[in-house]
């Protein structure tokens, strides 16, 4: 089964002759362990998309599934439950909360699922050995160097094993030598959990790092 | 709310500014009501310490004790009233006292039948009662008082407690030396003997009731509960009433203060919120994590704001009758809880309308 499909989807933003088209007709399938790369010039709809995959949208049209959850037409609640559950996200510029640890940081997502805390806190610690921040665990997002709290914001992503990640620009705060190194930490989490992936990004040296990419222009996908 | 109370807990200076209003205005609060208790108390402590369910006037006094009058055979028809248990006369004079060689002291000197809650009852003639507020102007048992412009004398036989009447010291005398007091400082007053300004009712049955029947069968008559009594004193209700609606403005104040401050909270953390609504916080994880943050800083204003007040309650002069009681104090904390908790309120309608989308950016 796909990690996500999209089928003829169209996002439309107001109505009548203010009518604008974010997404027109976006069609577009994700498998269970690819990494997508999404690209295209600012206002090309890249944003929408990825937000209308993750169900922070609703689309105007058309079909959104991710794994077994056909979300079109889920209501808010089902959306903000669809979140907390089954998608991760990686925020351009990480977004910590500022005054938790990188450990507290992770474990927010597992205190809004109601889960265990002990197995919680097991599983954020070796998520941030794994990331290279085992030594970084009680350190504040202040404390924290911006490589690193973006590695931190890929554990956050990873902490509720999604079926789902989706990247909004996570190396556009960074350097080309630590943006290729975070890509290819990205890389290697999702493609050693089997984790599907969408990349958003605008800086095509990145692309390489991904299974293939995908262009928008205009709202419109470009195989 | 784990969030909020993390927040509160790693960065309390955020939170100094609404903290440090609300303290000051948990100060104001409780010594607004300390005095308004202390002077409620000072007033109508007299009345407070009846037993008895009833007063009755005579109706041309317009429920003063002052002006009222109540003779021997107006007493005996309320005692036939059904539904009476006990009836005994009451009557005071305001007036100065002093002890040889001392300044000049209020008194409300009270001539009384039967003894209450917390005056025995009546000693012999010449011997008196004094309220321990006169201990402050170096007054002792065993001491005598001259009172009145003819020097009656009056010998301390005890203390009472919180019988205080228009912010004079109660003096509970025999009704022989209150109408001895009476006639020397005011002979155009001198009442009949076994007359006094108001009959005590005691009675076991419903005492609103049983004040219609008296006012129907006793003409000439005016029975008030003793809380009817108690408002119907010179000024009380003024100041109760100017008192309750400087403290209900006091609560609007706070409640605009912790309104203000978390509105600016919501509005400086938006996009925290919508990252946090992206990752599947419901608005109502986050609104709980507000009002925590508002009820313990109200909390935590409440119990410095009432040990400051002690600390300001105990250096304050004699003169200012602040009285702090429990009471008070607990409707004060549940006041300030429920204002932080309305107050943190209004900045639900933000939290909810926060859109999770807003958390992605770019094109």
């Amino acid at each position: 089964m796909p990690a996500l499909e999209m089928n003829d989807v169209r996002k439309v933003y107001g109505s009548g002759e203010q009518a604008v088209v974010a997404l027109d007709h976006a069609t577009l399938t994700v498998a269970d362990d690819e990494m997508v790369a999404l690209v295209g010039p600012s206002g090309s709809g890249k944003t929408t998309l990825l937000s209308i995959a993750g169900g922070l949208l609703e689309p105007t049209e058309g079909v959104v599934r991710v794994g077994p959850h056909e979300i079109n037409g889920y209501s808010r609640k089902e959306l903000t439950r669809f979140r907390r559950e089954f998608v991760g996200f990686v925020f351009q510029g990480a977004n910590l909360v500022p005054f938790l640890s990188a450990r507290e940081n992770l474990l927010v997502v597992s205190e809004l699922a109601g889960g265990d805390r002990r197995h919680a806190r097991r599983r954020a610690d070796r998520l941030l050995e794994e990331l290279g921040l085992a030594h970084r665990v009680d350190n504040t997002p202040a404390r924290l160097s911006g490589g690193e709290k973006q590695r931190v914001a890929i554990g956050r992503a990873l902490m509720n094993e999604p079926e789902l990640v989706l990247f909004d620009e996570p190396t556009s705060a960074l350097d080309t030598k630590l943006g290729e190194q975070v890509m290819e930490l990205i890389r290697k989490e999702v493609k050693g959990r089997g984790t599907a992936a969408i990349v958003v990004t605008h800086d095509t040296r990145m692309t390489h790092f991904a299974d293939r990419t995908v262009e928008i222009t205009d709202g419109r996908l470009v195989a | 709310m784990r969030l909020g109370w993390k927040e509160l807990v790693r960065r309390p200076g955020r939170f100094l500014a609404a903290g440090g209003a609300l303290t000051l205005i948990v100060i104001l609060l409780l010594l607004l009501g300390g005095l308004l208790d202390g002077l409620t108390s000072a007033s109508t402590g007299a009345f407070r310490v009846q037993d008895a369910q009833l007063i009755v006037y005579s109706q041309e006094s317009r429920s003063s004790l002052l002006r009222s009058r109540i003779e021997p055979s107006t007493q005996d028809e309320i005692r036939s009233v059904p539904g009476v248990s006990a009836v005994s006369g009451l009557g005071v004079v305001l007036i100065g006292g002093r002890e040889a060689g001392s300044d000049t002291v209020d008194l409300a000197v009270f001539g009384y039948e039967e003894a209450n809650a917390e005056v025995p009852p009546p000693p012999e003639p010449g011997a008196g009662f004094a309220d321990r507020t006169l201990e402050a102007e170096g007054v002792q048992v065993g001491d005598t008082l001259e009172v009145g412009p003819e020097a009656v004398p009056v010998r301390i036989a005890g203390w009472v407690e919180g019988t205080t009447y228009l912010a004079q010291s109660g003096l509970w005398v025999h009704p022989d030396t209150w109408h001895e007091v009476l006639v020397t400082s005011r002979p155009d007053a001198a009442l009949d003997p076994g007359t006094f300004q108001a009959a005590l009712v005691r009675t076991p049955d419903d005492p609103a009731e049983v004040a219609e029947d008296i006012a129907r069968e006793v003409p000439g008559t005016s029975p008030l509960t003793i809380e009817e009594a108690i408002l119907a004193l010179p000024g009380v209700e003024a100041q109760q009433s100017t008192f309750v609606q400087i403290i209900t403005v006091t609560f609007i104040v706070a409640g605009l203060v912790v309104a203000l401050f978390f509105a600016l909270v919501v509005l400086e953390r938006l996009g925290l919120f919508g990252v946090l609504k992206a990752v599947g916080a419901s608005s109502r994880t986050l609104a709980a994590g507000l009002v925590t943050q508002a009820v313990l800083v109200a909390a935590g204003a409440f119990a410095l704001g009432g040990m400051v007040t002690l600390g300001l309650a105990s250096v304050v002069p004699d003169e200012v009758p602040v009285q702090l009681e429990a009471r008070r104090a607990v409707l004060t904390a549940i006041g300030v809880l429920v204002t932080a908790l309305i107050g943190s309120a209004i900045s639900f309608r933000r939290i909810i309308r926060v859109d999770p989308a807003s958390a992605v950016g770019g094109g």
